[in-house]
């Protein structure tokens, strides 16, 4: 096992607005991590900072050992939060779009699960529900052989058995040495398909531990522990 | 086979269990074959290494073994899944006793209700 991510003192300010406070933090190859906290908790800001859409203020964020740079986004498989395709193209067009841009790209793992779904390629993605949206752009995401796959809230906003599915995708697309880190409120949904959770609270984490040692030394689950943590 | 879990206990301890009672009822009978890992925890929904935990927990119990290119089988050894059994029969009795203690009923009135709902059954 070797480590994918790593934060060190890691800080990131917008203006006047402290984001991130000084985050540390490891992940190790071969994990589904949470990536768990309220609102406005930083975990956006923490997976932008992975993969280069932000810079850091302070510290720093090392993915495989080197800063995010082009290099380190071709083993890097982001699904940002808001669908991030033009809404005038294909599903077949978006696929062309991800095989142009990512070597590790397999189309035919994507045109696959595209087929299951009962999704006519020739749709535009602006004819397309709210939850097609989110399983293609999902679709798109797995379908990369990738080493680290940062998912943000991949299944806020779509129903139950919407999310069951991309929660199955998840699981059968990742490869074993692979890491992927979810960040959700959704904890109940997401538990059972971790290994481990990080809370994070106001730009910093406060826990890192695997979901089973939570369960054995708390008699808890994750979902009753952050309701815990961060009652009001 | 139905895979819910309790929020009290770890994940791979209770997918031990219900990989146990598929074993004992029968579903996976004695020298079968187990689904892979990936298919396992697929079908229940969780993570994978909690899958790898739970077998090799059965296989340090001596319930399932590995055979290092084709996959986990079930024992063949009829009186270590008798064992198993009755292992978990005596988990879910203590279960029930605790609870009818909870309840207030005594010994003879658990022993009784038993009696009882027998004779229904019977009839």
């Amino acid at each position: 096992m070797s480590t994918i991510l790593e934060c060190r003192a890691l800080k990131k300010r917008y203006i006047t607005k402290e984001a991130l406070g000084g985050v540390d933090l490891t992940l190790e190859t071969g994990r589904i991590v949470g990536l768990l906290g309220p609102n406005g908790s930083g975990k956006t800001t923490l997976i932008k900072l992975a993969c280069g859409l932000l810079t850091p203020t302070g510290g720093e964020i090392l993915i495989d050992g080197r800063k995010p740079s082009p290099e380190t986004n071709a083993v890097v498989s982001y699904l940002p939060e808001r669908i991030a395709l033009p809404l005038w193209m294909t599903a077949e067009q978006a696929m062309d779009f991800y095989g142009d841009f990512y070597a590790d790209f397999r189309r035919d793992a994507a045109e696959d699960m595209i087929d299951r779904l009962k999704l006519e390629q020739t749709q535009t993605i602006r004819t397309m529900s709210k939850g097609m949206r989110e399983k293609l752009q999902l679709i798109l995401t797995m379908a990369r052989a990738a080493k680290l796959y940062l998912l943000d809230e991949p299944i806020g906003g779509v129903d139950p058995a919407t999310r069951d599915y991309i929660l199955k995708t998840i699981l059968t697309n990742y490869s074993e040495d692979a890491t992927v880190l979810i960040s959700t409120h959704l904890i109940a949904d997401v538990e059972a398909v971790l290994d481990e959770a990080v809370f994070l609270r106001e730009g910093s984490v406060m826990l890192h531990e695997s979901v089973d040692a939570i369960r054995e030394t708390r008699g808890k689950s994750v979902d009753e522990l952050f309701r815990e943590v961060f009652a009001y | 086979m139905d895979w819910t879990f309790r929020a009290d206990a770890p994940i791979y301890t209770q997918l031990c269990e219900h990989l146990t009672l598929a074993i004992v009822s029968g579903a996976f009978p004695p020298g079968a074959r187990l689904p892979a890992v990936r298919e396992l925890a697929l079908d229940a929904g969780v993570n994978p290494n909690t899958v790898q935990r739970a077998l090799s927990e059965l296989e340090r119990q001596g319930l399932v073994y590995s055979q290092r290119t084709a996959g986990r089988f079930v024992t063949e050894d009829a009186e270590h899944i008798a064992r198993a059994r009755e292992r978990l029969a005596e988990e879910r009795a203590r279960v029930f006793l605790d609870a009818m203690a909870r309840l207030g009923l005594d010994r003879i009135q658990t022993v009784a209700l038993l009696e009882q709902l027998r004779g229904d059954v019977e009839a």
